[in-house]
């Protein structure tokens, strides 16, 4: 037996309060592995975002219109690379839950702005080929159990409403496994056709890709002075920052997770600093005896924190071991209601690290009451 | 030959004018007063004394748990008053073996392992290890018991696994605070044997509070706390009778 036969065999002393603290421990660390996939899946539109792609939306909100005429005006602007527009279409298939995104988009530029998602090309030419042609997200297809040539209705209350009807051409997929593989596109002809009159000629917003990101302030400034002082004034910014602004929408999403799992650790924290404190409290005697016969202080405080800290990894392991195994189960039930739920190495990774600081925070300061604490005194006690 | 006026020159342990003074709530109490003691290798002692006398004060001074507010103790030759926490710690891990009366064993550790104990902060291997506490636990006579945890053991057993941790490194003196205080009196007359054995057969130093006449009477001299110095009480020179002790 070594120091570590010491550390286990007092780790097991209570076996049932052993269980209930790694379980505290499991349960935290599984809490915030979801939170932080649901945080990462909101930001990643940010993340993921094409250094050198900026969208152009109406200043006024993003549900306003812009008008397509202005595709001429913005590409006429020194520096821009090409140029596509999108719609939200904001339909259903089916049934209420059955929620996925769908987008109009210009099907001559959407490969070049976003190389990311790639269509095999013979799918992409019969989509081309076909006003009521559609493409979708490799998930979306997965989830309907949908296949090529499959005729899809949507329902929408949007654009004058009713249930639209497309036939299923392609399926894209991301290159990189956070791509959002969810969406569902269809042609701007046929979306152009069949909405009422005055809603005609209007696009959601463009997305155009700069020659050098270095000159994105300089374009997006001239684009939204091109547009200055006219019925649709326009705000241009980068995708990330207009990703950031989407989430935005469903409030402070970042906030809130964070401060779920703020109170995830600090009560995390209390239940395991109490467990630790009543622990060395009830082995008084013990460490005293450890002292006497030679055990230095910090030998004590090294026992005590790799007690603490046996705990936090153990059950922080277990936490994410769990968190591995559920989320993805977890994301098929939430049924692409939020894009890919990925639990990044990164993520794991930082979870371990604030289990282990939480494992010290816990230990730490009965740890060094244990190291203060006379001999005498605490013989005298028992 | 144990001494207490001082005049001793090559003993083993050397307690020159000690003074021990606790305060509480305002109030100074001398404890131990201008104590001194002279204690050979291989000699057994025994302190007796009324509750508060300052026995058990006398043996934290001796074993380098609590510092005195004056005096000196030498032992071995190393005066240990002036010695920082740390190396007092570290000294105590060489030289003194500690029994006390609940013989305070680590439950979770079975009788080898709380035996283990003070050689974990050795140099020595573990296959040293393990012969260490293979020979104590025999000496004590718990060489069948080793795997047996503090909670399968009788009291006498606890405390001859507690007399084998403090011997197992073999420290220069043992100090005793009531080592039969919580046992029956076969127990007591077992741990007392084994005492006298530890003695007279391994040369060891012995140091031991006790509140027992009868426990003291087995010790080579019993040394009385009265008013914060010792007095040489008388030898008392028979066995403990067939039946143990009171």
């Amino acid at each position: 037996m070594r120091f570590g036969g010491l550390i286990l065999a007092n780790l097991f002393r209570k076996k049932i309060r052993l269980a209930l603290t790694l379980g505290s421990f499991a349960v935290a660390l599984f809490l915030f592995a979801f939170l932080g996939v649901v945080r990462d899946a909101f930001n990643r539109g940010a993340d993921v975002a094409g250094a050198d792609r900026l969208v152009t939306i109406n200043r006024t909100s993003i549900i306003n219109p812009i008008p397509l005429s202005y595709r001429d005006k913005i590409l006429r602007i020194p520096g821009i690379k090409c140029i596509t527009h999108n719609n939200w279409f904001g339909g259903v298939y089916k049934d209420e839950k059955n929620f996925f995104p769908q987008f109009v988009i210009d099907p001559e530029n959407q490969r070049q702005v976003f190389p990311e998602f790639s269509v095999p090309d013979d799918q992409w030419n019969t989509f081309l080929k076909d006003r009521e042609g559609a493409v979708v997200g490799a998930r979306t297809m997965e989830r309907f159990h949908w296949k090529i040539g499959d005729r899809i209705p949507i329902k929408t209350t949007l654009y004058g409403g009713g249930s639209w009807e497309f036939n299923l051409d392609g399926v894209y997929h991301g290159k990189q496994a956070q791509d959002d593989e969810t969406q569902f596109w269809f042609q701007w002809d046929y979306f152009e056709e069949r909405i009422p009159d005055r809603l005609k000629g209007n696009i959601g917003w463009y997305v155009l890709r700069v020659e050098n990101p270095d000159e994105s302030p300089r374009i997006a400034k001239a684009i939204d002075q091109e547009f200055a002082n006219s019925p649709y004034e326009t705000k241009t910014e980068t995708e990330s920052a207009f990703a950031a602004g989407w989430v935005k929408q469903f409030g402070n999403i970042q906030f809130l997770i964070v401060s779920i799992g703020s109170v995830v650790f600090f009560t995390l924290l209390l239940v395991t600093g109490n467990t630790m404190a009543i622990s060395v409290r009830e082995r008084t005697a013990e460490l005293a005896v450890l002292k006497a016969i030679g055990f230095s202080d910090r030998s004590i405080l090294f026992f005590i924190l790799g007690e603490s800290l046996a705990i936090a990894l153990v059950g922080g392991l277990l936490g994410l071991l769990l968190a591995t195994l559920a989320i993805p189960v977890l994301a098929n039930a939430l049924n692409g209601m939020l894009p890919n739920l990925i639990l990044s190495p990164k993520l794991l990774a930082f979870g371990l690290f604030t289990a282990l600081v939480v494992g010290i925070a816990s230990g730490i300061l009965p740890g060094i009451g244990a190291m203060r604490m006379r001999v005498v005194n605490a013989l005298r006690r028992v | 030959m144990v001494k207490v006026d001082g005049s001793g020159t090559s003993s083993l342990i050397q307690v020159r004018d000690l003074d021990k003074t606790y305060h509480r709530g305002g109030e100074e109490i001398d404890v131990l007063q201008g104590l001194n003691l002279d204690v050979n290798q291989g000699e057994f002692v025994a302190f007796m004394g009324p509750s508060g006398s300052g026995k058990t004060t006398l043996l934290n001074l001796l074993g380098g748990l609590d510092v005195p507010t004056r005096g000196s103790i030498r032992v071995s030759g190393d005066e240990i008053t002036h010695m920082s926490a740390g190396k007092l710690t570290e000294w105590r891990s060489r030289h003194v073996g500690f029994i006390f009366q609940i013989y305070n064993l680590i439950p979770v550790l079975n009788a080898f392992q709380n035996v283990e104990l003070p050689l974990l902060l050795t140099k020595l291997s573990k296959a040293e290890r393990r012969d260490h506490v293979e020979t104590v636990l025999s000496v004590v006579g718990l060489a069948d018991r080793m795997k047996h945890f503090p909670r399968q053991l009788s009291g006498g057993q606890e405390q001859r696994v507690a007399i084998a941790r403090a011997i197992v490194a073999d420290p220069t003196f043992l100090l005793c605070d009531e080592p039969t205080g919580d046992l029956d009196r076969k127990s007591a007359d077992e741990i007392m044997r084994l005492m006298e054995e530890l003695v007279a057969k391994y040369h060891k130093t012995v140091l031991m509070v006790t509140h027992d006449p009868l426990v003291a009477a087995r010790a080579q001299t019993t040394l009385h706390l009265e008013k914060g110095v010792l007095v040489e009480g008388r030898k008392i020179p028979q066995a403990i009778p067939a039946g143990g002790v009171e």
